[in-house]
């Protein structure tokens, strides 16, 4: 139990950043609850397989499995000395006021607090390609995931194709596993990728590691490629329809297509929680904003790829940082924050010159045809969004109503900032004015029978 | 019935690369027989012997997952009994019901 007198923090997620804030709180003599989706902490990149799988961390973290096994087992002795309360499997689906609940697997808790530190992680940023709608087409973070921890490959004959540090990392990793790659198609162009590099040298040591990895990816790699289409039948893809950076068309026979261009921040519950967003050029999206520490709003902190996509070095620095400000605000004792805020200084120049190198197709997915599907949820054309802006105005949420983009399942997390494009092209104003989807509450879809309570 | 189960190398979409000593654990798929893996999620489970968990509700295509890692509500799978469960973040176990289908009873 925590000490009478001392606050209740809770901290959503349970990847780098969630583990490096609970870590810092313990040590201040807090008692943190950490509510986290999966099976075990880790988060997406240090993710670790279900019980019964056997391979080494370095098979399947490979030069990170150092700092892997670092923050699982630090998250495993906090959790067996109880100085967590951990809650696995569980699903943070609103929040308000100081107020909170959670899908488990025992069924719905509800959890207040005085502070939230959210660590809540990113996603694939996805455009859309005509054809992605088919099944057999996955994200690229759900190729590195089925390898990572399944142990399987999403298709017997597999074309990557997007652009950001996870296309060669993933090749690279499917390709050591034993699958079998077509192609990888990198839509920014040798152009782009040598205007980021002066500044992704404020991590030498990442450059060196990236270029030979694109070395070993030989004559299947292509960048400054434009993608066409997917072609399919009704078992899913059957070949990508694409051309190379002299124009020339080419189409490559797969049966699996895994698309991602970098990440796109998680920030249901920050939105939920009052956070203020921004409108970032550099990453091409909105983003929390905060203080340098993460401090988002009082009692609130923000920590890791839900604030800035700085990867997993960055997230562990920013998770610290987060509840150093925490244990500030509460009038305990925390240590210097000088060095990891020089750390967290060069980790975002680093990050900003990746986002130049490897751009968000802006242009492209403002000129898909008519007939491709943006939101993959419900089947909503481009055509069908852009009539709707020409109906009722260029504002997001309008537009969400109207044709229903950010409607879905997905609540716009992979259709959102496609949309925006489209709309800004469509209204020919800024993507910046295009507005924010408002987020609803529940962030994740729930059985409403665990919710409704019996009175 | 969509359903079109076939021999895993002919019907599934995915391929085992490691780790396939793990022990067999038994459920079914629109009321087939069928195997998987101790530690595989439902998705990995139906996907090595179906090539989607599920029609589309909104279009002509099949479902079959897309982010893994619980973000897009792709992989939503129905059972014998009417619920439904998330198949990138539910592990297979021995007996359960799958469908790719709703159940008769669904109205």
């Amino acid at each position: 139990m925590t000490a009478p007198g001392v606050e209740k923090v809770v901290i959503v997620g349970a990847g780098p950043a969630g583990i490096r804030a609970a870590e810092r709180l313990v040590q201040a003599g807090v008692r943190p609850i950490v509510i986290d989706e999966g099976i075990k902490a880790g988060g997406q990149i240090y993710r670790r397989p279900p019980p019964g799988f056997a391979r080494s961390p370095e098979q399947l973290y490979g030069s990170e499995a150092r700092k892997a096994v670092a923050l699982h087992t630090v998250f495993d002795r906090m959790l067996a000395a109880g100085q967590i309360d951990y809650h696995p499997q569980s699903s943070v689906l609103t929040i308000a006021g100081s107020f909170l609940q959670a899908l488990t697997p025992a069924g719905r808790k509800d959890f207040t607090y005085d502070r939230l530190i959210l660590a809540t992680g990113a996603m694939d940023r996805l455009a859309p390609v005509p054809g992605w709608q088919a099944p057999g087409v996955y994200s690229l973070g759900a190729a590195q995931i089925a390898l990572k921890a399944q142990g399987v490959a999403l298709g017997s004959r597999i074309v990557l194709a997007g652009s950001g540090p996870l296309l060669t990392l993933v090749a690279i990793q499917l390709l050591k596993a034993g699958a079998q790659i077509a192609a990888v198609l990198d839509t920014s162009s040798i152009r782009d990728q040598a205007a980021g590099l002066p500044g992704m040298l404020a991590r030498p040591s990442l450059v060196l590691r990236g270029l030979p990895m694109r070395a070993r990816l030989g004559r299947l790699y292509h960048a400054g490629v434009t993608l066409d289409r997917i072609e399919t039948d009704e078992r899913g893809p059957v070949g990508l329809c694409w051309r190379d950076a002299r124009g020339r068309a080419h189409v490559t026979e797969c049966d699996m297509v895994g698309l991602g261009w970098h990440l796109r921040a998680e920030t249901q519950l920050a939105g939920l929680a009052g956070c203020t967003f921004d409108y970032d050029e550099s990453w091409s999206q909105w983003l929390p904003r905060t203080d340098r520490m993460g401090r988002a709003a009082a009692g609130l902190y923000l920590a890791g790829d839900g604030l800035r996509i700085l990867g997993a070095d960055g997230a562990e620095v920013a998770g610290r940082l987060a509840a150093t400000a925490c244990l500030a605000d509460m009038d305990l004792p925390s240590p210097h924050a000088t060095s990891d805020l020089r750390r967290l200084g060069r980790y975002e120049r680093f990050a900003r010159a990746m986002a130049r190198a490897f751009p968000w197709p802006g242009d492209i997915v403002r000129a898909v045809p008519d007939d491709t599907i943006v939101c993959r949820c419900e089947g909503v054309t481009a055509g069908q969004l852009r009539e709707s802006v020409v109906y009722g105005g260029g504002e997001a949420n309008r537009v969400k109503s109207l044709a229903r983009v950010g409607m879905g399942r997905c609540q716009g997390r992979y259709c959102q900032l496609a949309a925006a494009e489209l709309i800004a092209g469509t209204a020919c104003i800024k993507v910046c004015d295009t507005g924010r989807l408002r987020e609803q509450a529940p962030v994740r879809p729930l059985p409403i029978g665990l919710w409704v309570r019996d009175t | 019935m969509t359903s079109e189960l076939q021999p895993a190398a002919l019907g599934g979409r995915i391929v085992r690369l490691a780790e396939k000593g793990r022990p067999q654990v038994r459920f079914r798929l629109d009321g087939l027989d069928c195997q998987a893996l101790a530690g595989d999620t439902v998705l990995t489970a139906v996907l090595v012997c179906a090539s989607a968990v599920r029609q589309s509700e909104f279009g002509r295509e099949k479902r079959s997952g897309f982010c893994l890692m619980g973000a897009c509500q792709d992989c939503w799978i129905w059972q014998e009994d009417g619920s439904r469960l998330r198949a990138c973040s539910t592990l297979v176990a021995a007996g359960m019901q799958l469908r790719t289908v709703p159940p008769e009873i669904w109205p």
